[in-house]
């Protein structure tokens, strides 16, 4: 729980002179003790306080610091107060919490401390926080330390470190040392400071670094020094923006890739264009958020549940306007295109109808959410690290279907030449069913990993159709490798441009790219070979 | 005389063309007539939002009109039209924005409010000019017609075609939307060109300018017929629906195909850009919204509810579904995307003729019964 040994180190470091005061054991009556006109005292009974384990300890030191604790008028009660306007207090019972209601401006007098008791008070507070056994809560503890400022505290710090045994918390104290030794008046050190500062990346070091750099009145050494420091920290700072840059790309593309994949095997079979994609790529967003609704319990396993569920209605669907439909136009790929088309505008306000206009929450699983530290001041987020890999898995999972089943032969005999491939015997009805059904059934597993990342809404998909139809453009129809490339390359380009040039003309500048990029291969990166591809 | 022959060229073997010509002439007379002339109380009074209401749906047909060209006669759907609807009205728009001069918010006799708002100090080099009249009006045909023109020529002379030109087409429609929201283009951004006060002098509030532009429209649409129907009956208009036909077999006739469909996408655009430029006035207001992708495929189902490659059906699309749109909208807004998109599905699968092909086949029946 809390180190003894360093409470009572400090206790015989910081009391000149313990005067022995009486009180007892329990929490109420130590906290009593802190009403005592002796400042000697009120440290006494601080410390021993500080060594108690009970929950409003720290509210009570804290306000002693802070001047909000008073004794109220009458029965001396100890309480913490909150001023208010118009100059009375709220009340609250020191020990207990328990709210006392309101006074007057004279109801309650302050416990007063002079600035010796406070920085006392401060170490106490500080070494208590350092104590504590989360390390989470240590390094916010070593944080306020150094955001406070408080050179006193160094020695307690560095008491800490001896002890510390989890990493992240020597770290944090580390840097606490290095920016005060930054503070510190002697030469020596502060230049042995500024050059171990130069790949840290905590933004206190760089504050005060900057801050050495235009000091006027230091020596240009420490000043040539700190600037070194800063370019380098700078050096880094940006190597690591573009690793993320790139990282947000890869990202990007991924969804990309989910989104772009399903179209790109029915369009490659089939030839058409199924413009309901993005709002089968929403359905399966929806379902996600109906599994959620559907088992509140089981939230960590509900993206696991919502994969296969969202496959099977987003995949029904798709069916269903396959043999609606689709059927019914075959060789006439515009009309295709219009009918869709109405159907996405269906879809869209059966969604809007059943749902609401409104976005709904999807909630992110404990697993999903958090970031992975790999250097300091370079993390990236759990959420689009599985995305990418989970777009890999579904492409490794497709291409394997595609290459290695009697579905993926006919599918692929299909795309080459339909009229050939019936004529050796394949049902082209039943290779088409199964094909829509499986790029549309994609499509809502895209609308699963989406839903962790964006708003889910009615207008969800509508966005993607065109994107998703550029990477397949880009990457050459009915080619799983090129969706590939085209969506991974088409993601990092845009994420590289967006720092230069502004999101919305990053797309515009894509957009225009792929239109000079299909002047020059219309059959897009990796054409079709064939004879077939002509017609 | 000449008009005469031309006249009799045009509209030979054209009954539904006569007919559509004489609907045209007759509210071009009547509405106008039951709005100034007929007393306000009278049951024959129209007023002058119903006059505005219908201006806008010619600017509409008038639209159709110019997609029925390209897509009925030559086979290419563009799902980008609106953009050149928009491009002429944007042309329109930074006329009647000049217009305002010093009655704008802040006054200034030369930058619009929005510019002013922004702290631009002089106004951008592509806005000179549009005080002119003259010189915004040949900017509501020149702009989309070049911006057709380059991208017909990019996109035909690679013989991209089908579902790859239509998509392109989304995409620029999309590319223009998203670059029209940026303030930094100067256009107004997300608010667009509003307020307008008067154009060529005449107060738009004022219910004479305001029939005035509505017999402009009936006009507009009655000249955009004769010239379509004059292209599609002249030699260039059965070249280009033999590529419409068999682009490959006509490509080896020996025709440049290509130059063929950048003629009539161009022209179209044209078409589209002098529509545009009819819609700002009358309803007061050009945004980026006029951009959307939606719209630009909207405008497809009107040409295919109506019946493609007939022209005046195109027209008699844009007007019924508009007036759905208009009636739905008011009463249960929550059904109007059913209706548009089960529009799309069943003219697609049931109606590939639109509404004139049942109307013909009836006729055919009675005939041969």
């Amino acid at each position: 729980m809390i180190n003894l040994k360093t409470l009572v180190v400090l206790a015989v470091v910081t009391i000149p002179s313990p005067s022995i005061a009486a009180f007892g054991d329990d929490f109420e009556s130590v906290v009593n003790a802190l009403n005592t006109r002796s400042f000697d005292d009120k440290l006494e009974a601080a410390s021993r306080l500080a060594t108690m384990d009970h929950e409003r300890v720290d509210v009570v030191l804290q306000a002693l610091i802070d001047g909000k604790l008073y004794k109220k008028k009458g029965d001396d009660t100890v309480v913490v107060v909150v001023s208010l306007e118009g100059g009375g207090h709220q009340l609250t019972d020191a020990a207990s919490g328990e709210d006392l209601g309101k006074v007057g401006r004279r109801g309650a007098k302050k416990i007063s401390v002079n600035n010796k008791l406070r920085r006392q008070l401060k170490g106490l507070f500080a070494s208590r926080q350092l104590n504590v056994d989360d390390p989470q809560a240590r390094i916010a503890a070593v944080q306020a330390i150094i955001n406070a400022g408080d050179v006193s505290l160094r020695e307690i710090l560095l008491e800490r470190r001896e002890v510390e045994s989890v990493e992240d918390v020597q770290d944090a104290i580390d840097v606490a040392m290095v920016v005060f030794d930054l503070d510190s008046k002697d030469q020596a050190t502060k230049l042995a400071a500024i050059q171990a500062s130069a790949d840290n990346l905590d933004s206190n070091v760089r504050m005060k670094l900057t801050a050495v750099v235009s000091d006027q009145s230091l020596d240009q050494e420490l000043r040539d020094a700190a600037a070194s420091s800063l370019a380098n920290i700078e050096g880094l700072v940006e190597r690591y923006r573009w690793i993320e840059t790139l990282f947000f790309g890869l990202s990007l593309g991924s969804i990309l890739v989910l989104a772009a994949i399903g179209l790109s095997i029915t369009f490659g079979v089939m030839g058409v264009i199924n413009m309901a994609h993005g709002e089968l790529i929403m359905l399966g967003a929806y379902t996600t958020y109906v599994v959620q609704t559907l088992f509140p319990d089981a939230l960590e396993y509900s993206l696991l549940i919502a994969i296969p569920a969202a496959f099977i209605v987003s995949g029904l669907v798709g069916i269903a306007i396959e043999r609606g439909v689709i059927r019914f136009l075959y060789g006439r790929p515009l009309e295709t295109l219009l009918a869709t088309f109405g159907v996405s505008l269906i879809l869209q306000q059966a969604v809007r109808s059943i749902f609401s206009p409104l976005n709904r929450a999807v909630a992110t699983p404990e697993w999903m959410s958090g970031s992975l530290e790999i250097v300091q001041g370079l993390s990236i987020t759990y959420n689009r690290l599985y995305i990418f890999f989970f777009a890999l898995l579904v492409f490794a999972t497709l291409l394997t279907i595609l290459q290695r089943t009697r579905l993926g032969l006919e599918v692929r005999a299909v795309t080459q030449n339909r009229a050939m491939a019936q004529a050796m015997g394949i049902r082209n009805t039943r290779v088409d069913i199964l094909t829509f059904g499986l790029g549309a059934g994609i499509a809502g597993v895209a609308g699963v990993a989406l839903s962790q990342l964006t708003n889910v809404g009615p207008n969800l998909g509508q966005g993607y159709i065109v994107d998703s139809f550029m990477v397949v453009v880009f990457g050459g129809v009915g080619n799983l490798w090129g969706t590939l490339v085209a969506g991974l390359s088409l993601g990092v380009v845009n994420k590289v441009l967006e720092p230069a040039a502004g999101a919305v003309v990053a797309k515009i500048l894509v957009l225009v790219f792929i239109i000079l990029f299909i002047q020059k291969r219309p059959r897009g990166l990796f054409p079709q070979k064939g004879r077939a591809v002509e017609s | 005389m000449l008009t005469q022959m031309m006249l009799q060229r045009l509209m030979d073997h054209d009954r539904g063309g006569w007919v559509f010509l004489a609907v045209l002439l007759a509210i071009g007379i009547l509405v106008p007539v039951a709005n100034l002339l007929v007393p306000a109380d009278s049951f024959f009074h129209i007023p002058t939002y119903t006059v505005t209401l219908l201006g806008k749906y010619l600017c509409f047909a008038l639209l159709a009109l110019s997609l029925d060209l390209v897509w009925g006669y030559c086979g290419i759907l563009s799902l980008g039209h609106g953009a050149f609807f928009a491009l002429g009205g944007y042309a329109m728009g930074m006329y009647l924005m000049r217009q305002i001069g010093t009655r704008g918010v802040y006054g200034d006799p030369e930058l619009p409010d929005f510019m002013v708002f922004l702290n631009w100090d002089s106004l951008p080099w592509y806005w000179y000019g549009f005080d002119q009249f003259w010189f915004a009006a040949l900017m509501v045909m020149i702009v989309p017609g070049a911006l057709a023109f380059v991208f017909g020529w990019l996109a035909f002379r690679s013989r991209v075609s089908g579902v790859y030109l239509s998509i392109m087409t989304q995409a620029l429609t999309y590319a223009l939307m998203l670059a029209f929201f940026r303030n930094e283009l100067g256009f107004g951004g997300n608010n667009g060109l509003t307020d307008f006060k008067d154009i060529l002098g005449a107060s738009l509030q004022s219910d004479v300018t305001r029939v005035v532009l509505f017999v402009c429209s009936v006009v507009a649409l009655a000249l955009g017929y004769l010239v379509c129907r004059f292209i599609v009956t002249s030699k260039l208009g059965r070249v280009v629906t033999a590529v419409r036909d068999a682009e490959a077999r006509t490509r080896f006739i020996g025709y440049r195909v290509e130059h063929y469909q950048v003629c009539i996408f161009t022209v179209s655009a044209v078409i589209a850009g002098i529509a545009g430029a009819l819609y700002v006035p009358q309803v007061g207001i050009i945004n980026p919204s006029e951009f959307q992708p939606l719209n630009s495929i909207e405008l497809v189902v009107w040409v295919a509810l109506g019946g493609r490659a007939t022209l005046y059906g195109a027209a008699l699309g844009a007007g019924l579904v508009n007036y759905i749109k208009t009636v739905l909208t008011g009463a249960l807004p929550e059904v109007w995307l059913f209706v548009l998109g089960a529009l799309f599905v069943i003219v697609t699968v049931a109606l590939p003729r639109g509404v004139i092909g049942i109307w013909r086949q009836l006729r055919l029946r009675e005939n041969h019964g």
